[in-house]
């Protein structure tokens, strides 16, 4: 029975990390089918901003109250992983609370410690669910979150209850059995939150309360390796992948666009023919119709986003009614890229599938209602920019459609001829001066 | 008041120490012409040595690439780039956040390396210096200003506090709207919106801002952008409020201010 638990145990482990890993290489192969961009050098600032922005979590402390919330869950659910590291142990030696010997009076300290913090993650939680469903909160509300989204978000929340929950109820039922006098159940003094559990235990035999105690346990671990394996599929990946993004966010001003140098090349050649190479290709595409053509941190900023909304709450567009909304266009970018993942998973390789991102996943209306104000991108807790897709796709919308709205069409040639927007004479340009 | 365009100074012999970059709004759009001279007024009347490029001088690109038109920007910059290094220009000035941004930070990977300022940092350091003296009770003292961030100066390019420092010189009380700095709202005309038509919605953004604007009770709302500057005043006339409220730049501000 003992050694079959530990089999049990290692079988789960390896089984829960193997599926888990597999589906990370997934993520990480489909993140690298985006285009190649350096992101390197001054490595100093990004780690600040992976300390500050992911670590700290700074942008989400703009809503204190609601930062300090986010808190208790992120903090239990990091420090917690300290009491999964002895229940791993445990389950791997057949041993039963592993480090309370060896720690002794800090060892009560510390399970206390996670208590306290269990009961908050608990209540945070019930607080997080009435918030979402309850109160008629705009983000939350939004079409956006329609279906699955609406339902994921819920489901995590309820996973870490049921989680937290189950951790109290093995303390409690533990110290029940402690009390009895079991003996392989160790004294470990009395624990904060779970002590207020155990009197209901009380009336239960020795035996029942042993296959409660084993049973939280094992459903508590199970319960953590399905949620790591549910990560992937969910909102909930911004806890790992908030860290890498916020690493390759964007040091430089938000104002400055990505520069095209294929199409800065192909003016100087017009312009200085001499300097044009007698083999210069143009590029297969300008900007991006697809994932493919997207940068690979573009698509790490899908994965990374976890729908909060922050984005689309700020957004000037959205805000007056508009069809966009930055949101739904990471998350249009993220299930784009999962569809191209399975059609891969599928045929080892891409197989057309007369599809693209834009126009299937996001329209040109959206596009077309974007100010480039830079709104999202300061709201996005996590380091996304939702603007860079949109203009990449605005690039292909002009470059490789000419698909663009009849007053813009004017305004380019009127840029062109006149050197400005609007239909003036390049020659009254300094007719202002005159009148000075 | 005489303003030389750089080959008139050149051909003196005479090398500024600033190019205005005017822009086209400031110089073709009527209401933002009022900007452009009072600017250059400013400038003018702290003896700064300074140039325009006159009809010499073209668009930035931005709308065109921020409407995702990369070919006629690069055709633009290519241009512009060529006129300002063959004059070896060092010092910019603007008084439009959007070629303030362009020429700060587009047109250095593209070979066209300068010093750039957006007129409200130079305003501010004009007043610091003590160049630019204000008059004891001019006419915005202890009036409301409630001043409009715009997107391109702020979240762009991180400038909150000058502007808002050249309007406490003013001694005006300055009040700020619910959405400010980096939480500012955009007045509708970023993204090359400025030279089209809406996107079906329900309300306009420029209407929206003002509306903010307007619920501060301020009598005046402060721009540092030609564009804003248009997206706010249209809002006002929209809300009725133009005999109340009145949209000035910054710089007509300060100029109307100066001893």
């Amino acid at each position: 029975m003992h050694y079959l638990q530990q089999v049990l145990f290692i079988a789960l482990t390896a089984f829960g990390t193997w599926l888990f890993t597999r589906k990370a290489g997934e993520i990480r192969r489909n993140i690298l089918l985006g285009k190649e961009e350096e992101i390197s050098g001054n490595s100093g600032a990004r780690w600040r901003n992976l300390l500050l922005l992911a670590l700290g979590q700074k942008k989400m402390f703009k809503n204190p109250l609601v930062a300090m919330m986010h808190l208790v869950i992120y903090a239990g659910f990091v420090i917690i992983n300290i009491e999964v590291l002895e229940i791993v142990l445990d389950g791997l030696t057949g041993k039963h609370r592993l480090f309370a010997t060896p720690l002794g009076n800090l060892y009560t300290i510390l399970i206390n410690a996670f208590e306290w913090l269990a009961a908050g993650v608990i209540l945070v939680c019930i607080i997080f669910l009435v918030r979402r469903n309850l109160l008629r909160l705009k983000r939350f509300l939004s079409r956006d979150l329609d279906g699955w989204p609406r339902s994921d978000a819920n489901y995590i929340l309820l996973t870490e209850i049921v989680l937290m929950s189950l951790f109290l109820t093995m303390n409690a039922a533990d110290q029940v059995l402690q009390a009895k006098g079991n003996e392989h159940y160790l004294h470990t003094g009395v624990f904060a939150i779970s002590s207020f559990i155990s009197p209901l235990l009380s009336g239960m035999s020795e035996q029942s309360l042993i296959v409660l105690e084993r049973s939280c346990w094992w459903l508590h671990i199970a319960g953590i390796f399905a949620f790591l394996n549910y990560l992937p599929y969910s909102k909930h990946l911004h806890i790992l992948l908030a860290f890498p993004n916020a690493y390759y966010a964007r040091l430089e001003l938000p104002g400055k666009m990505h520069n095209m140098p294929s199409v800065q090349k192909e003016v100087l050649y017009a312009m200085q023919p001499e300097t044009a190479p007698a083999d210069a290709v143009l590029p297969a595409h300008f900007g991006a119709k697809d994932i493919f053509e997207l940068s690979w941190k573009n698509l790490l900023d899908a994965y990374s986003c976890t729908e909060c909304g922050r984005c689309t709450a700020s957004c000037p567009a959205n805000l007056t009614g508009k069809k966009l909304s930055p949101r739904k266009i990471m998350m249009a970018t993220r299930d784009r890229l999962e569809e191209v993942g399975k059609n891969i998973n599928t045929n080892k390789t891409f197989i057309a599938d007369n599809k693209s991102l834009l126009h299937d996943y996001i329209s040109v209306e959206e596009l077309r209602a974007c100010t480039t104000c830079n709104a999202c991108v300061e709201a996005c807790p996590v380091s996304i920019s939702p603007l860079d897709i949109i203009t990449e796709l605005r690039r292909s919308l002009i470059m490789e459609e000419s698909n663009a709205p009849q007053e813009w069409n004017s305004t380019f040639s009127n840029i062109e001829n006149n050197f400005a927007p609007w239909k003036f004479s390049p020659d009254e340009r300094d007719k202002w001066a005159a009148e000075a | 008041m005489k303003v030389n365009t750089l080959a008139e100074m050149m051909a003196e012999g005479k090398t500024p120490d600033i190019l205005f970059w005017v822009g086209c709004a400031g110089s073709f759009d009527q209401r933002a012409q009022k900007i452009t001279k009072a600017f250059a007024a400013i400038l003018d009347k702290v003896g700064y040595q300074y140039a325009i490029l006159g009809k010499e001088e073209a668009c930035t690109g931005d709308p065109a690439r921020r409407a995702g038109n990369e070919f006629l920007f690069q055709m633009m910059a290519y241009q512009n780039i060529q006129v300002l290094n063959g004059y070896g220009i060092k010092k910019i000035v603007t008084t439009c956040p959007h070629c303030f941004n362009t020429l700060k930070n587009e047109y250095p990977e593209l070979g066209g390396d300068y010093e750039v300022i957006h007129h409200t940092t130079l305003l501010q350091q004009l007043i610091d210096e003590g160049k630019i003296k204000l008059k004891e009770g001019g006419s915005f003292k202890g009036k409301k200003i409630s001043y409009h961030d715009s997107c391109y100066l702020g979240r762009a390019n991180n400038i909150y506090e000058a502007p808002r420092k050249v309007l406490e010189s003013l001694d005006a009380e300055l009040v700020e709207m619910k959405r400010c700095r980096t939480n500012g709202l955009c007045c509708g005309a970023g993204g090359a919106q400025m030279f089209k038509e809406d996107e079906p919605g329900e309300k306009r953004i420029n209407i929206e801002r003002t509306d903010e604007a307007l619920a501060t009770g301020a009598s005046f709302i402060a721009s540092a952008c030609p564009f804003c500057n248009t997206m706010m005043t249209d809002g006002v006339k929209n809300r009725e409020k133009e005999s109340e409220v009145a949209v000035l730049d910054i710089a007509e501000m300060i100029a109307a201010s100066m001893e």
